[in-house]
């Protein structure tokens, strides 16, 4: 019965399709993501955990040093949330400045603001002292001018300069995810608003800020994830008088060894953090509205009228000074030779000098680990590469299915922040355990390290991609489609253009998390191809003039690597790109 | 994109070949970030025994300890190098090493050798002391303090910055040395008289030397710092022009510098137990003792090894350094330091 086995045959089919069209294809996307997240997250980070919640284990906690730790929680929260409504104020006016105007120099500024977000603390910290610190020129600025004894502000170790560096860090977060959308929304809603009779802060207040809310919220748990976590900027900065949560699970874990409450405490750290995300996604899915979105030219215009001047004229400076004052100090104090009189100082004498430079391509003691700079800088450049092209294809497949959510997105949403929730030194405890055995003895390889970067890199390269991709309206795909294009060609036309923009910003978060990174790369970095913070590191861990300046030097040249290659990315014109 | 895709395809290939194994046999190396020796020196060890040395460094003295217990069944390294007083009884709780009696324990002065079953073998010492900048006091016209009671005195308030204890061992150690002089009756009367004269606290040694430090390349405000009476001879070789005199000192009084001791032991379930061993002999014996001064700034523990002109010249170790017994540290620390947070920073 030929007839009947055809039927059967297409009936089967017809189930089989059903099957992967219900089933398999939303699975799809998130296969990657969680065969990577499984393996080199979740599975390491339970067997860390475990062994310090195991039953056993935990009867060993003691009451009082548990309640001492809880002290930092509150801290915690209330520095984070402080930290990032201060970055909001900075930020959201520096998005609208590089979203809507051109002005000379703009590319570079952009680049400026970007360039904290991957510096080491410790280049950081020396960037501050610099400037605001006991010695700093602000200080000896005002001693000078006034004829004071000691140092009238003293800035380093109080809450300012923790909230001060957070900002510093993250409004790069606030420029990059909301000015992106804003580039893209269409400028005649808001001449259509202003036609109906809308004052400009009407047309803010109603339309452009509830349009924008997605990105806003993106950026915000981002930063407060970031800042809520906080290690370098406590340590380093605030010093011993602030303890957060990561500084506590610090003392705890390695200091103390008490990996009982090391594993309490990252648990807490880690739950806050799915807590946070699920209010963001549960806030976001409310607030997503789709527009016929415009080339990012479309939305730029110079200041005209003089208040639009002041604005530029006045975010242009803030942000020089903000940006740009502390982190001169390094590449200045790279080049100059502060010289003693001979032991017994009186006077301290100024010069320049290139010798930080040139000596760092000697190797004068024959040590071992010496890098000549150009492999530092070759190291550091392959680990940013493999995060980028590994952010981008695990987190690319994710975003996308997350623009249309199902309800298996709703589900795993939350999930996906949880890798910046996790501290680095857990989770490196954390690979000891799992992969020191074959068939995964990885301990020792090199991939650790752009594995180690993707991890970080992932919730950055999918919160830049998801609102971008979540804005394209569907009925402009369908009306591509009935005028006849094909698939290929719709994506190309419609979804191109913006996914094009959203994934070189994407790529430019993973490349400054992958050049910065310190924490994390300390414990799985081979000495032999280490990265350019962690060669910052090794000089600032000796006594020596000679040794600071190298430091300073190379900072000074981790600096330019990031700047070029932010700049690189951001020119790359793929084709199609910029032609609607 | 193409070309992109070749070029990061290469550079994983790179990465992924370079951890492929090269030469005969390997040995493997765990240590701090701190460890730091000279190519030939290695080398000469390597072309002896046709052996590749790899090191794995594993962050701070406390991070590489707890990885090295975390991964006792099933070890990473065959050596670890690292372990000092501070740590070493939570090191030997944990069982982590292979005992063995080194011949060259002969040249190795009794009191560094703390561990009697030989699971962990001296190889250098160093002592931390309070730093102070010459130039301050000269043009003060203040004699720098010579002893820890002189500290709490009015003409030194807001001189000092030392480390927190709980995040740096530098700071642990001068916390160690003021339990030793005061007792554990006095020395938190002390540091609240400490406290009340200004001392400064920072987390790290990093900040406390570079940031806060007025004799060291920031020029910070502090002429008083807890650091290693190495320093001074750091200070003229790393010097940015060349110096006729150490522009900083060590204050040697009594108990004003804790004696710190680095150990090596071999790990329990290494496979190549014969070269570990040769290893162990090699780190003792005085090519890589003398090389140590200029390398990690320590002093080394064989009576045989000479120390460079520099650390004769511009260093001293202390008369009378502070010791505790391991097991009395390993008992008290979290109690010292928790206590010491509690009457110093809150």
């Amino acid at each position: 019965m030929p007839i009947y086995h055809e039927v059967a045959r297409t009936k089967g089919n017809t189930k089989f399709r059903a099957f992967v069209s219900s089933w398999l294809r939303p699975v799809l996307p998130w296969l990657g993501i969680s065969i990577f997240l499984g393996l080199f997250f979740f599975y390491p980070l339970a067997r860390i955990l475990w062994l310090g919640l195991n039953p056993v284990a935990l009867k060993t906690l003691d009451l009082a040093s548990t309640l001492l730790a809880f002290h930092s929680l509150l801290f915690t929260f209330y520095q984070a949330a402080l930290s990032t409504i201060l970055t909001l104020v900075l930020g959201l006016p520096a998005a609208f400045l590089f979203a809507r105007y051109a002005f000379r120099g703009k590319s570079l500024l952009r680049v400026l603001t970007a360039i904290p977000f991957m510096l080491p603390t410790v280049v950081v910290a020396a960037g501050f002292n610099a400037l605001l610190g006991p010695r700093g020129w602000v200080n000896l600025g005002l001693m000078d001018l006034f004829h004071l004894q000691s140092a009238p502000i003293s800035f380093v170790g109080t809450l300012g300069v923790i909230l001060l560096a957070h900002v510093f860090y993250n409004t790069t977060i606030v420029i990059r995810l909301v000015g992106n959308a804003l580039s893209h929304l269409d400028p005649r809603l808001e001449q259509a608003a202003r036609t109906l009779g809308a004052d400009p802060p009407r047309v803010l207040s109603h339309l452009t800020l509830p349009l924008l809310r997605p990105s806003i919220l993106a950026a915000s748990v981002l930063i407060f994830i970031f800042d809520f976590t906080s290690f370098g900027v406590i340590l380093l900065l605030g010093g011993p008088g602030f303890s957060t949560l990561e500084v506590e699970i610090y003392k705890q874990a390695v200091q103390i060894f008490n990996l009982p409450l090391a594993g309490l405490l990252s648990l807490i750290q880690l739950l806050c953090t799915l807590v946070f995300s699920i209010l963001y996604s549960r806030i976001v899915r409310r607030s997503v509205v789709t527009s016929a979105p415009r080339a990012a030219e479309a939305n730029l215009h110079e200041a005209h009228a003089i208040r639009e001047k002041l604005f530029v004229a006045g975010m242009v400076l803030l942000l020089l000074a903000l940006f740009l004052l502390p982190l001169i100090s390094l590449p200045l104090r790279s080049l100059v030779r502060l010289e003693a009189d001979r032991g017994e100082r009186g006077q301290v004498r100024y010069g320049i000098t290139g010798d930080y430079y040139a000596e760092l391509f000697i190797n004068r003691n024959d040590s071992l680990f010496y890098v000549p700079p150009f492999d530092a800088i070759g190291n550091s450049l392959s680990y940013a590469a493999l995060t980028v092209v590994l952010s981008l294809a695990l987190g690319f497949p994710v975003a996308s299915a997350l623009a249309r959510p199902g309800r298996l997105e709703r589900l795993l949403d939350p999930f996906l922040m949880l890798p910046l929730g996790a501290s680095a030194v857990t989770l490196g405890l954390g690979f000891i355990v799992a992969f020191n055995k074959p068939p995964l003895r990885l301990v020792t390889s090199p991939l650790l390290v752009p594995l180690a970067h993707t991890l970080i890199a992932l919730p950055f390269v999918i919160r830049s991609l998801q609102p971008a991709l979540a804005s394209i309206p569907d009925r402009l795909r369908q009306a591509a489609a009935s005028l006849g294009a094909s698939p290929p060609r719709v994506w190309f036309t419609v979804d191109w253009p913006i996914v094009m923009r959203a994934t070189l910003s994407a790529a430019v978060f993973a490349f400054t998390v992958s050049l910065g990174e310190f924490g994390a790369t300390s414990l799985v970095v081979r000495p032999e191809y280490p990265t350019l913070p962690i060669a910052i590191a090794r000089f600032l861990s000796q006594p020596g003039g000679m040794n600071y300046g190298q430091a300073m030097a190379m900072a000074t040249v981790l600096m330019v690597v990031c700047g070029i290659g932010i700049l690189l990315i951001e020119r790359l014109r793929l084709p199609g790109a910029g032609e609607f | 994109m193409k070309r992109i895709l070749l070029i990061v395809f290469l550079l994983a290939a790179s990465l992924l070949s370079a951890c492929s194994p090269k030469g005969p046999v390997t040995l493997t190396v765990m240590t701090h970030d701190s460890f730091a020796a000279s190519q030939s020196v290695i080398t000469a060890f390597e072309q002896a025994n046709n052996v590749k040395v790899v090191f794995l460094k594993s962050g701070d003295a406390g991070a590489a300890l707890n990885k090295a217990i975390l991964s006792k069944d099933a070890p990473l390294a065959d050596v670890f190098y690292g372990v000092d007083n501070t740590f070493l009884s939570r090191a030997l709780a944990a069982g982590i090493y292979e005992p063995y009696a080194s011949p060259l324990l002969a040249k190795i002065p009794a009191g560094f050798q703390l561990d009697p079953q030989n699971s962990a073998l001296p190889v250098d010492y160093g002592d931390i002391c309070i730093n102070y900048d010459k130039a301050f006091f000269a043009a003060h016209n203040l004699p720098f303090p010579a002893t820890l009671e002189d500290l709490v005195k009015p003409e030194y308030k807001g001189l000092l910055v030392v480390e927190n204890p709980a995040t740096s061992s530098p700071g642990l150690a001068f916390l160690l040395a003021t339990v030793v002089h005061f007792g554990e009756t006095g020395y938190l009367d002390y540091w609240r008289s400490l406290r009340l004269n200004g001392v400064v606290v920072v987390d790290g040694w990093e900040t406390a030397y570079y940031t806060n430090f007025s004799g060291s390349s920031g020029h910070g405000p502090q002429p008083l710092v807890v650091s290693y009476s190495s320093s001074p001879a750091a200070e003229v070789i790393y010097a940015t022009s060349p110096l006729t005199d150490a522009p900083t000192a060590s204050i040697l009084g009594p108990d004003t510098c804790f004696r710190q001791i680095e150990f090596v032991g071999i790990l329990k379930g290494t496979s190549h137990l014969a070269l570990a061993q040769k290893f162990v002999d090699f780190m003792l014996s005085q090519p890589f003792q003398e090389d140590i001064p200029l390398q990690m700034f320590m002093y080394p523990v064989n009576t045989d090894a000479s120390l460079p002109q520099e650390f004769t010249q511009y260093a001293q170790t202390a008369p009378h350094p502070a010791t505790l017994d391991p097991t009395v540290i390993a008992a008290n620390r979290d109690k010292w330091i928790a206590d010491w947070t509690a009457a110093v920073l809150h």
